[in-house]
């Protein structure tokens, strides 16, 4: 490369002048949504996969065990459910728990690479970048969630018809939730390889101490200690406030669970990245 | 410490201002009391050894650690308490490759321009202008996989350039690429200070990337152990050129002695 003249900057580049407004947050919003959604498109596997994983859940294990588990009539139901509507709205958050922690890994792998350090050297708020990254993050699990939902209805496994657009909210709720947890475990993550132990202490403890698969009540009957547990577990309220708002009904305990817990993980995130206070900055940064 | 002449003039703003900076990682000292400025307009090298300190200076410059010791300031603008203005005035190119490999050379730019708050019409304007400046015009709409380490640098300081900073740094910008690729980086670099007016703070240890009339810092464990313009480092240091001055700087401290 020959020593190029800097005129063509000159003309087309004036420095950055002015506070930043209301636009150019929403300019920044914008783009970090776009990212995520590129790279999503480019990551078709990502997309298969995360299809893949909950219709097996439907179409083999729930046929599988439809005649070992009753489900009785419990809310939201007015009648007895197949146990694939059942679990329906289990399945919609674990694509969120899923998508959360992927959005976890990648935000390591960002890290790992160095992405992370271009979005954080941006001259917008730490704590604006970090919930733009999540807005991203949920708006690309919404919709894994609804092509999911699309494929059950396909195969007339199916929720009212005012349900699919009363769980929107729910939807994204309960996925700002999960990935402000997964973004609170990012900062805590070392290196890449440490998210095996994700999987084993977070994603699989989380989904099935829940009542994705079963009923509350099947738990209590069975372990009075596992249902203890299962009430202790954010994702359970995740997965019944998707339940109730399928049905277009708003379960108030959960919402206050999921709304306190997304509170909750998001300002210890933001402190985590926090450049005085947080973990990063007792990470050792490597080279010269 | 050589300390020719101070670096900044009083009265002017500095672009960069290091004032007694330390740094810690657990009870580790990687920092010790680092100080020194640079002027508006002037290329400055930051000379050191691997494990100097270079890059934990640039992690506290820009702002992904807080400067708990100490003060930096980007055209007045202090780091950790006024980090929008200041990180509004800085581009930077870190050591790692920092390139979304799945994403098109105009969609790594866009995705910048949006985080400094560009809107769609002027972040195509100013890409453009920024791909002829680096010479990759031609290669817009390719993929950032696709690309060569010299060209992924090159598409680095051009974001780095694409929201007008007045100060640019550079960390170990050429590190891992062939000579021709080195040459031309930095000579492209050189131009903007010259053309633009940009500061340049350019973290290096290849002490042949460093001229006569380069300002610079050296750096040593964690501690500045000369700085000015290069010939005066030279002549205090009483060798014949840089290379001999750097090696002389290194071994004295190492041995415990005053150069």
């Amino acid at each position: 490369m020959s020593p190029q003249p800097a005129a063509a900057l000159d003309s087309a580049l004036s420095p950055a002048s002015g506070r930043l407004g209301l636009r150019q947050y929403m300019i920044c919003l914008r783009g970090i949504v776009l990212r995520e959604g590129l790279r999503f498109v480019h990551q078709r596997e990502r997309f298969i996969s995360s299809l893949v994983r909950p219709l097996i859940w439907l179409f083999i294990f729930a046929a599988g065990f439809r005649q070992v588990l009753g489900v009785s009539i419990i809310p939201p139901y007015k009648t007895y459910v197949l146990y694939e509507v059942y679990i329906m709205p289990g399945l919609c958050g674990m694509i969120l728990l899923f998508s959360g922690m992927q959005s976890s890994l990648s935000m390591v792998y960002d890290r790992e690479m160095g992405n992370m350090r271009t979005l954080l050297v941006s001259p917008f708020p730490r704590w604006f970048l970090l919930v733009s990254k999540m807005l991203a993050g949920v708006t690309v699990s919404i919709v894994q969630v609804y092509a999911f939902l699309a494929v059950a209805w396909l195969f007339h496994v199916r929720a009212p018809a005012m349900g699919y657009l009363t769980v929107l909210p729910a939807l994204f709720l309960a996925g700002l939730m999960l990935c402000a947890l997964g973004m609170l475990l990012s900062s805590a993550i070392r290196q890449l390889e440490n998210f095996a132990g994700i999987m084993n202490f977070v994603i699989f403890p989380a989904y099935f101490a829940s009542p994705a698969l079963y009923p509350l009540w099947r738990i209590q009957e069975a372990s009075p200690l596992l249902y203890a547990i299962c009430q202790a577990n954010p994702f359970t309220y995740a997965v019944e406030l998707i339940r109730f708002s399928l049905y277009g009904k708003v379960e108030w305990l959960s919402l206050g669970v999921v709304c306190g817990c997304l509170v909750l993980f998001l300002a210890a995130a933001v402190l985590a990245y926090d450049p005085a206070r947080g973990l990063m900055a007792r990470k050792k940064d490597m080279g010269g | 410490m050589q300390h020719v002449r101070a670096i900044g003039q009083e009265g002017t703003p500095a672009a960069l201002e290091v004032a007694g900076v330390s740094h810690f990682y657990g009870r580790k000292q990687a920092l010790k009391s680092v100080s020194f400025s640079i002027r508006p307009a002037t290329f400055t090298v930051l000379l050191g050894l691997n494990g100097a300190g270079k890059t934990t200076l640039f992690s506290l410059t820009n702002h992904l650690f807080d400067t708990r010791h100490g003060e930096i300031r980007i055209f007045g603008h202090d780091i950790n308490r006024d980090s929008s203005e200041a990180l509004r005035r800085m581009g930077v190119v870190f050591q790692a490759r920092t390139l979304d490999l799945d994403l098109s050379v105009r969609q790594n730019l866009a995705y910048h321009a949006c985080l400094h708050g560009i809107g769609a019409r002027d972040a195509a304007r100013r890409i453009a202008a920024v791909l002829e400046t680096v010479e990759m015009s031609d290669r817009l709409d390719d993929k950032a996989r696709s690309l060569s380490g010299g060209q992924m640098r090159r598409i680095e300081i051009a974001r780095a350039l694409l929201h007008s900073p007045p100060l640019m740094l550079l960390d170990e910008a050429t590190v891992g690429l062939d000579i021709r690729s080195r040459a031309g980086i930095l000579s492209t670099i050189r131009s903007l200070v010259e053309r633009r007016g940009i500061a340049v703070l350019w973290a290096t240890h290849l002490i042949d990337e460093v001229e006569d009339g380069d300002e610079a810092v050296v750096l040593r464990q964690g501690e500045v152990v000369a700085q000015g313009r290069v010939a005066d480092i030279v002549q205090a240091t009483g060798t014949v050129s840089i290379q001999d001055a750097f090696a002389s700087l290194n071994r004295a401290t190492a041995d415990g002695v005053a150069p």
